[in-house]
């Protein structure tokens, strides 16, 4: 009989990961009130107040997880995957027409007094969904018909949320890459989202010559790094890559000493395009090597490079044209290319002094200046981390990433002991979306992300973040939980 | 440990940290430039509050401006023992005062931390020197300058509005305030509240440990500079407005003016109004504003739905002309009134019978029972209720019975009545046009505000079309929106509008004793037309009512005065339109005797309060 029951509550849940997501709620849960100021010193269970409305939050977030725990059996999920990620895609789209728009942006239902935001959800359906599918018997992402179908699930629902202008939100979905790549996605997919990214940054603050340099050197060196020639390539590429990094210098000083007119070719010429074309020409040459050796990696080199070329060359349009003004303004901001101190750049620097200020020790709690003055917008929501950073320092602030850090290693450690795929999976997801929120949310904060409005999980205020991601994380306890009871 | 792909993630996690982590070192521990000193409060943020706007009359007049006064600032954590009485001496106030403030600060000391409150508001400069010169005996105060309202000119408090320090109610519904901030609550001020109100700055500076002001945070390169407001120009003529209230004092009625070849508002009284010395300091006047019978704060110009009595004959007369059902040439007789079955409507003594110009010269009321009943009892149509439609239909087209859409907030729209409404008075079926027939003079259940009366004679003047009434002018780069550019044509062609102007012309100018019912208006010179009007008040004695326009062959101004319980509309209203056009056309009064009696009539006592 004991044997049936399987394992008691004690053994089998993971306390860690449960008293480390507490901790983190009860932390937000402090410092929104902290950072509301008030007309009257109000208690912190003033329901008139924030503080007062985000224990509401949680104690409805503590009875979710609850019921999820010991209530809803974990068996379900995997088959009610399907229903629940079709509701979730059709709620995504019903809220463009029916939502009520917030801050520009449809992407709120709203009954009475209760706001939600079916993109939250939409993140545990999507996770359930691709947990589903990619768990099932003979999946193999290298699959070309199982990789599309693992694309699509992610991207519908991004797709959607970009068209409510939640570009932010949709941002995250792009985590899930990390999944996949524990799921036996090639590295070099990571390896080349990276490139592109620094390509984009290169092209803007650089020029375009560089970027293309630095795509050339890249491309060359992975190339003779997975043949092992290494040497040939120190030899020969580093040497004509420095010289030609040395150019466009070169040029502007012998324009100088020739008293060159502004109308000039060496003033004028385009370098970017002369590169571009050497490389191009240089195409055939590798492509016979490659058919020769018969190697498909210099194949994909190859192509790699093209494609790189073809980003570089689009940058200026998406840039300009893609992307929205205050899309544009925030990663201007970000790179410095504009100084901006009455907008974006202002709630950047506010939220860094905010931080700054709080040195080692930080100012103690309530006694911040920064954030209580209302110089740091939003800051219950997504500047939280402001407000932490300002009254306890860089201790308090350390200690709060390393119990997020904890929280993600922990999951990632249950996914890795688990039997099942699906909860493997599952984990990943989840591990995944809390990691893009805690980089994107406090990068913004401390300026080395563009200002994206997500939250900060389990802290920022907000019944429908904090139910969501309540939600998602119990899921995963359950399941392992789950496993628990019966294994190991 | 190998280094297999969960391995790799694992160390992609401990990396991003560890930048975070980083960072964080250097933004709080390494790079001073984010940090403040020991005392942890040293940055100082101060509030720079830009100049509202200016609001020019339309020749350049300023009608608002700026003046600087100076709030007192205390940061109850730097407040040291002081001499009270050396405080209350320099700023004129009581000791108890203080304490009491003070003791209100200890109370709040946690809310409060080490911001500033403010302890007192608005002080004059002089008063503020005072304080200033003695300010080093007392760390902790301090002033901070900001622009409140001056007013050069007695003239238009109603339109001009009030500012004031926002509340909470206002700060829920508008964004971009913060407690201490001010903004246009009525008239002009709130609805240019988006140009008027400029930008806020901030400059930041910091203290040392003993909380002195010591430098610019960061050589200022993170303040903020005070973007100004923006200057609006109104329609509004500074000198006229004021005429125009000096003329209506002590009479509760509106006097409204408009120039009918823009539809700019020239003048716009409503009486009794706020003095514009009320306005600038709102806050201590507002009780003594509310308690006023007459209710000051009432924009009766533009708010008051009245009865417009025979000045709605111009109306109904150009209706019939439009529909055929008379003609110029018509008469029609009349023995002190129009009788129909046993009732009768009376009309007073005069020469009969008229035509279609003497009936507006003589203000006949049976003349326009004729008219009216011809346009209800049209063949061309099927029944009475179907004619009221299109009666009702052609009113609307001179911008009665609905909101006219200036720039005004909260305009009235009035009332004309349709046949759904008598079918729900009457019953359907059960009216006929004797039922309704008190239309024809412009009683009954007519409703129109000065301001649709004043329109009513631009279009007129106009010879057939109207442009929006509105306040605001173009200027710098304010643009106004392009509908109070454009012509409003009214249905009834413009052939038809002669006609009723030389009526008009006549009943001013046709001498004393011919039975023009206007000869009071006359001014020699001007060619003023005009209609009067004398409208029943159930409260009481009736309304005097008068629109004017003159010249008559290039109308510079169109008028329209409404003064409550001033009997006929030749005793108050029209005298006081007639002055109003001479000052404006011709800069002096010619008829001193005339002016003083209007300048000196009280016609408080007859207006009833409760």
């Amino acid at each position: 009989m004991e044997r049936f029951r399987g394992r008691g509550l004690k053994e089998t849940l993971d306390w860690p990961l449960i008293i480390c997501y507490l901790l983190l709620v009860f932390i937000g849960w402090i410092n929104i009130y902290a950072s509301v100021q008030s007309a009257e010193p109000s208690s912190i269970f003033d329901f008139a107040t924030r503080s007062g409305k985000q224990f509401i939050w949680m104690v409805t977030a503590f009875s979710l997880a609850g019921l999820i725990l010991f209530v809803i059996s974990p068996q379900i999920y995997e088959s009610l995957s399907l229903p629940i990620y079709l509701a979730t895609v059709a709620l995504l789209v019903a809220v463009i027409f029916l939502g009520v728009e917030v801050k520009g942006s449809r992407s709120w239902f709203e009954f009475g007094p209760v706001r939600f935001q079916p993109a939250e959800i939409s993140k545990i359906a999507t996770s359930l969904m691709l947990a589903s599918v990619m768990s099932q018997y003979g999946y193999r992402i290298s699959n070309l018909k199982n990789f599309i179908l693992t694309a699509a699930i992610i991207l519908v629902p991004m797709a959607i949320i970009v068209a409510q202008s939640e570009t932010g939100s949709a941002l995250v979905y792009v985590g899930f890459i990390f999944m996949l790549y524990r799921e036996g996605l090639s590295g070099w997919l990571l390896f080349m989202i990276g490139v592109a990214v620094l390509l984009f940054i290169l092209t803007l603050t650089l020029s375009p010559y560089f970027s293309i340099l630095a795509l050339a050197v890249i491309v060359t060196l992975c190339d003779s790094l997975y043949h092992g020639k290494i040497r040939k390539w120190l030899m020969v590429m580093l040497p004509v890559a420095a010289v030609l990094a040395a150019l466009p210098w070169g040029l502007g000083r012998l324009a100088e000493i020739t008293h060159a007119e502004e109308a000039s070719f060496i003033r004028t010429v385009r370098l970017e395009y002369f590169l571009a074309g050497a490389g191009l020409l240089s195409v055939p040459y590798f492509a016979i090597k490659a058919f020769r050796e018969r190697s498909t990696f210099k194949w994909l080199s190859i192509a790699a490079f093209i494609a790189g070329l073809f980003l570089i060359f689009s940058v200026d349009f998406i840039f300009h044209d893609v992307l929205q003004d205050h899309q544009r303004k925030r990663i201007e901001v970000l790179l410095g290319l504009k100084d901006d101190p009455t907008g974006v750049g202002y709630n950047v620097n506010q939220s860094m002094i905010a931080i700054g200020s709080g040195g080692l020790t930080g100012k103690g709690f309530l006694k911040g200046t920064q954030t209580t003055y209302g110089f740091v917008p939003e800051q219950s929501t997504d500047f939280i981390f402001c407000t932490i950073g300002e009254e306890w320092g860089f201790i308090g602030s350390a200690a709060t990433i390393l119990l997020y850090a904890f929280l993600i290693w922990r999951v990632l450690q249950d996914a890795e002991r688990s039997r099942e795929n699906f909860t493997r999976i599952y984990g990943y997801c989840t591990a995944s979306c809390i990691f893009m929120h805690l980089f994107i949310n406090i990068g913004m904060t401390i300026g080395i992300m563009p200002v994206i409005g997500i939250p900060l999980p389990f802290v920022s205020y907000g019944g429908s973040s904090l139910w969501a991601f309540t939600v998602m994380l119990f899921i995963f306890i359950a399941l392992v939980r789950h496993e628990r009871r019966y294994f190991n | 440990m190998k280094l297999d792909k969960p391995n790799k993630l694992r160390i992609g996690l401990a990396v991003a940290v560890l930048i975070i982590l980083a960072r964080l070192f250097v933004i709080q521990i390494v790079d001073e430039s984010y940090k403040t000193d020991a005392s942890n409060n040293s940055m100082v943020y101060s509030i720079i509050y830009p100049p509202r706007g200016i609001i020019d009359d339309r020749n350049g007049k300023i009608l608002v401006g700026n003046k600087i006064a100076y709030d007192l600032l205390v940061t109850p954590k730097e407040v040291e023992a002081f001499d009270t009485l050396a405080l209350c001496k320099a700023l004129g106030i009581e000791p108890a005062f203080v304490r009491e403030k003070m003791q209100e600060y200890y109370r709040n000391r946690r809310r409060i931390g080490y911001q500033s409150v403010v302890m007192l508001k608005q002080l004059t400069p002089e008063r503020y020197m005072k304080f200033a010169e003695i300010a080093y005996m007392f760390p902790g105060f301090r002033g901070q300058a900001r622009s409140i309202r001056e007013y050069p000119y007695n003239a238009g408090g109603n339109l001009l509005g009030y500012v004031s320090e926002v509340d909470a109610g206002f700060l829920k519904s508008h964004e971009g305030y913060s407690a201490g901030d001010y903004a246009g609550k009525t008239g002009i001020e709130a609805t240019c509240e988006e140009y008027l109100k400029g930008e806020k700055g901030y400059n930041i500076y910091l203290r040392n440990s003993h909380n002195k002001i010591e430098s610019r945070y960061r050589d200022g390169e993170m303040d903020k500079e005070a973007v100004p407001g923006k200057d609006i120009t109104t329609a509004i003529d500074a000198e006229l407005q004021h005429y125009g209230q000096m003329l209506m004092q002590n009479k509760v009625g509106s006097l409204v003016a408009i120039e009918p070849a823009t539809g700019e508002i020239l003048t716009l009284v409503s009486s009794p109004g706020i003095d514009v010395e009320m306005l600038a300091d709102i806050g201590s006047h507002y009780n003594e504003i509310l308690a006023n019978p007459y209710k000051p704060m009432f924009n009766r110009a533009v708010q008051s739905a009245y009865p417009p009595g025979s000045v709605f004959k111009l109306v109904n007369g150009l209706i019939g002309l439009q529909e055929r059902v008379f003609t110029p040439r018509t008469e029609y007789p009349c023995h002190m009134g129009y009788q129909f079955g046993r009732n009768r409507l009376g009309c007073h003594d005069h020469r009969s019978p008229l035509d279609f110009e003497e009936s507006i010269m003589m203000s006949c009321n049976a003349y326009y029972c004729y008219v009216f009943r011809g346009i209800l009892e049209n063949p061309e149509y099927g029944s009475v209720s179907e004619a009221l439609d299109v009666w009702h239909e052609y009113v609307r087209s001179f911008g009665f019975g609905r909101k006219l859409g200036s720039d005004f907030p909260s305009e009235l729209g009035g009332f004309i009545p349709d046949s759904e409404y008598y079918d729900k008075v009457y019953g359907k079926g059960r009216w006929k046009a004797t039922n309704v027939i008190s239309l024809s003079i412009g009683q009954g259940e007519i409703g129109c505000t000065p301001l649709h009366l004043a329109n009513l004679c631009a279009t007129i003047a106009n010879r057939g079309y109207y442009y929006i009434p509105h306040l605001i002018k173009d200027s710098g780069d304010i643009t106004i929106d392009p509908k109070y550019k454009e012509r409003q044509y009214t249905m009834v062609d413009t052939t038809w509008f002669p006609e009723v102007i030389e009526g008009m012309y006549r009943a001013v100018n046709s001498g004393y004793n011919s039975g023009g019912t206007a000869t009071i208006a006359a001014v020699k010179g001007l060619d003023i037309c005009g209609k009067t009007g004398t409208a029943q008040n159930p409260r009481g004695d009736d309304n005097s009512v008068f629109i004017c326009f003159a010249p008559k062959d290039d109308p510079k101004i169109a008028v329209a005065a409404y003064v409550e319980n001033g009997s006929f509309g030749a005793r108050w209203a029209a005298p006081i339109a007639s002055l109003l056009v001479e000052k404006y056309l011709k800069g002096e009064i010619s008829r001193p005797a005339l002016e003083q009696r209007i300048l000196e009539g009280n016609l408080l006592d007859k207006v009833k309060t409760d």
